[in-house]
């Protein structure tokens, strides 16, 4: 571990090479965690589904690339039919367990995350499959930066602004922002909650599955892969808080390069151990501070 | 209510019972009958093993009808001809167990060749031992199958702690040949944490310890890998000889692409499940050149027997029998090796006795068409080597052991990135 650690000192090169990667792969865990602290904050849903919303966006671009269509077209249709997934999910499961208490929604959206690895085990089989963009790699001096990261990263950040542009300026945007603030105050004012409700989801499941193909076209995808990325997701918003969308980003970038680190100086094994031991961090911060509220108001 | 359910379903077990001592009693003494020699074996028909159960029972199949129409096998003056019992395992270890109990115990059978996977192998070998009924297993590679002190059981694949091992040893002739020390020789390993992984692993750290090489690098893989940028990143920073990488199927499709984002420029890289991850393919031959891939046999090598002829002849009449394969899996080819074995067994110990049938087994030294087979004392085949094929042009090419190659090495790999 302390070679590893010497290794980023002695070649500084590797330190920045590391942090590089790190955030260009955190606008991907952003665009997750931003859907999540979504369905979070409007809806008070904590889904457990998050990953496999990526995971079944990441097989559509799979599919694309078997039918010769190039991963990156494949992101705006794996946003629309994501987003079709989504509202159906949400009339069939979703808007059954909106007003029910915590663990209800967390039942149901686990049991659907269930239903979605099994189902794409059945079509697709229990191999790992990618979708290749063949962009070719960067060369910076010694530093070499696959362009496809690149790519997703320009892209979740269209996407982002998007979202964010729509969520200030559009009427619907507007109709989410004013029920997460306060539903019943927004059905007396003449917002249909359930529809708003419906969109919500539907966007998000949308966010996930644009996503997913990003991921398909970095690393790989498989039935059973979409817990890491639900983790992910959970982590960031918890560190961010809801509502806090520049916190969200700044946690996702931070994930990306921690985890790169982590890898690097404990070995690739404990990447993931050390994202969870970091949200275990957050969460003990979290309490000192909320600690230290208290006493001020006793 | 209750009770009634009760006997009903004492009653159904008896009748079960009924039925299964009635077919018990049917067929007494199978494991010879006439002139024909009856071998059993559980084999994954359905399930998740399907594919690979039924290719080695292609195998089988093909090793019998050669062995019959050439004359059988001679025992006492007379000839007899093979014939296998199959069940379907259902690619379950209790299943295969059970079936196993079955074929010993009710159907007779005497003589065993194993199922498909190291699982299934592992769930029927305590069955064989216990009836010390001899098996000989052509599809369970993992070491842990040797270490469990089974006299019975033999197998003719090499073991799965040889899959990456001999990389070790090329890349120690290799240095040798160029006039450095095989002391000086920098391995780098990134090894998933899974059983069939970390035999892997330990043939590795054994043959590098042994030529004394340096071990730099020593990550694990997690389950669900899908990023290996930090593993390989220190892989750049500390420009090892050899890479050994082994991580199923997503370990070879994650190291393959990332070795081509990252433009990797180790002179050795060797890697298992090249071909399921379909590296060429996916990645491209020019990234992926040089890259080696272990196989425990290949119908380029320049082995050969009496009853097959060579691997070469062995793979265009195992394609003309079965036309729906283009290219001829490992599994089968073993799978015909194990009823090699076999045959020679019976007409050394020229008896159909079980116990000096496994002492036969125990003193095989035969060659065969997939590589020599010799049994030590554990019951694995320590006489074959695994076979390194090195990607060049897009082709898989055998490259060692140096021996039987019927390509030379190319060294440093030259990647077209």
């Amino acid at each position: 571990m302390l070679d590893n650690i010497s290794i980023l000192f002695q070649a500084p090169i590797f330190a920045v090479d590391l942090l590089i990667q790190g955030l260009l792969i955190g606008g991907i865990f952003v665009l997750a965690a931003y859907g999540l602290a979504l369905v979070w904050g409007v809806m008070n849903v904590k889904n457990l589904a998050q990953g496999e919303l990526v995971i079944l966006g990441g097989y559509l671009a799979y599919q694309a690339t078997l039918w010769g269509i190039h991963p990156i077209v494949a992101l705006p249709v794996a946003f629309v039919l994501m987003f079709c997934f989504g509202w159906v999910i949400y009339l069939v499961i979703i808007k059954r367990v909106v007003d029910r208490d915590m663990f209800t929604s967390l039942l149901a959206t686990f049991g659907l995350s269930l239903l979605i690895q099994q189902s794409l085990n059945l079509v697709f089989g229990p191999e790992v499959r990618i979708a290749e963009a063949g962009f070719g790699t960067l060369i910076l001096g010694d530093l070499a930066i696959p362009v496809i990261r690149i790519v997703s990263l320009g892209l979740a950040a269209v996407l982002a602004v998007g979202i964010i542009l729509f969520m200030r300026n559009s009427r619907m945007g507007q109709a989410i922002r004013a029920t997460a603030q306060d539903p019943r105050a927004a059905r007396v004012l003449g917002i249909n909650t359930d529809r708003v409700y419906a969109f919500t989801y539907a966007l998000n499941a949308a966010i996930c599955g644009s996503a997913g193909v990003l991921v398909a076209m970095i690393w790989n995808i498989q039935p059973y892969y979409g817990l890491v990325h639900s983790i992910r997701s959970f982590i960031i918003v918890t560190a961010a808080g809801l509502g806090n969308l520049p916190g969200v980003i700044i946690a996702g970038f931070g994930l990306g390069v921690w985890e790169n680190y982590a890898g690097f100086v404990f070995g690739a094994e404990f990447a993931i151990a050390a994202v969870v031991a970091l949200l275990v961090g957050v969460l003990m911060v979290r309490l000192f501070q909320l600690y230290r509220v208290r006493q001020v108001v006793r | 209510m209750r009770f009634l359910k009760m006997d009903m379903r004492a009653a159904t077990v008896a009748a079960a019972l009924t039925a299964s001592f009635g077919l018990a009693a049917a067929p007494a003494d199978a494991k010879v009958e006439g002139d024909t020699i009856i071998l059993g074996a559980a084999m994954s028909l359905t399930g998740k093993y399907s594919t690979n159960g039924i290719d080695t029972q292609n195998g089988y199949e093909l090793a019998v009808d050669m062995i019959n129409k050439n004359g059988g096998v001679k025992v006492g003056g007379k000839s007899y001809k093979f014939k296998v019992a199959y069940y379907d395992d259902e690619s379950t270890p209790a299943r295969g167990a059970q079936l196993a109990e079955r074929l010993i115990n009710q159907d007779g059978v005497k003589y065993m060749l194993g199922p498909y996977s190291s699982g299934l192998t592992k769930a029927i070998a305590p069955v064989t031992e216990k009836y010390k009924i001899p098996m000989i297993e052509a599809e369970g590679a993992s070491r842990s199958l040797f270490t469990q002190g089974y006299r019975y059981m033999f197998a003719v694949l090499s073991t799965s702690e040889q899959y990456l091992a001999s990389s070790v040893a090329l890349a120690a002739e290799l240095a040798e040949a160029s006039g450095k020390k095989a002391s000086d020789v920098k391995v780098a390993m990134a090894f998933e944490n899974d059983p069939f992984s970390l035999d892997v692993r330990a043939g590795v750290v054994e043959d590098a310890k042994k030529h004394g090489m340096n071990i730099v690098i020593d990550d694990k893989l997690p389950r669900d890998l899908a990023d290996m940028t930090s593993t390989l990143t220190k892989v750049k920073a500390l420009k090892p000889d050899l890479l050994v990488i082994s991580g199923h199927a997503k370990g070879a499709v994650t190291a393959g692409r990332q070795i081509s984002e990252m433009k990797l420029d180790v002179p050795m890289i060797a890697m298992t499940h090249c071909e399921s991850a379909k590296i060429t393919e996916n990645f491209g031959a020019g990234p992926m050149e040089g890259i080696l891939c272990p196989t425990q046999w290949s119908e380029t090598l320049s082995y050969k027997d009496d009853l097959f002829g060579t691997a070469g002849e062995y793979d265009a009449l195992f394609k003309k029998t079965y036309p729906s394969y283009k290219t001829v899996p490992y599994q089968a080819a073993q799978a015909s090796a194990a009823l090699q074995v076999w045959k020679d067994a019976f007409e050394r110990a020229n008896s159909f006795d079980t116990e000096a049938l496994r002492d036969a087994i125990a003193a095989t030294d035969m060659e065969t068409f997939y590589g020599r087979i010799k049994f030590a004392p554990e019951g694995n085949n320590i006489a074959k080597p695994m076979v390194l094929r090195q990607i060049q042009g897009g082709e898989y090419l055998v490259v060692a052991p140096t021996k039987w190659a019927s390509s030379k090495v190319q060294h440093p790999r030259q990647p077209k990135y």
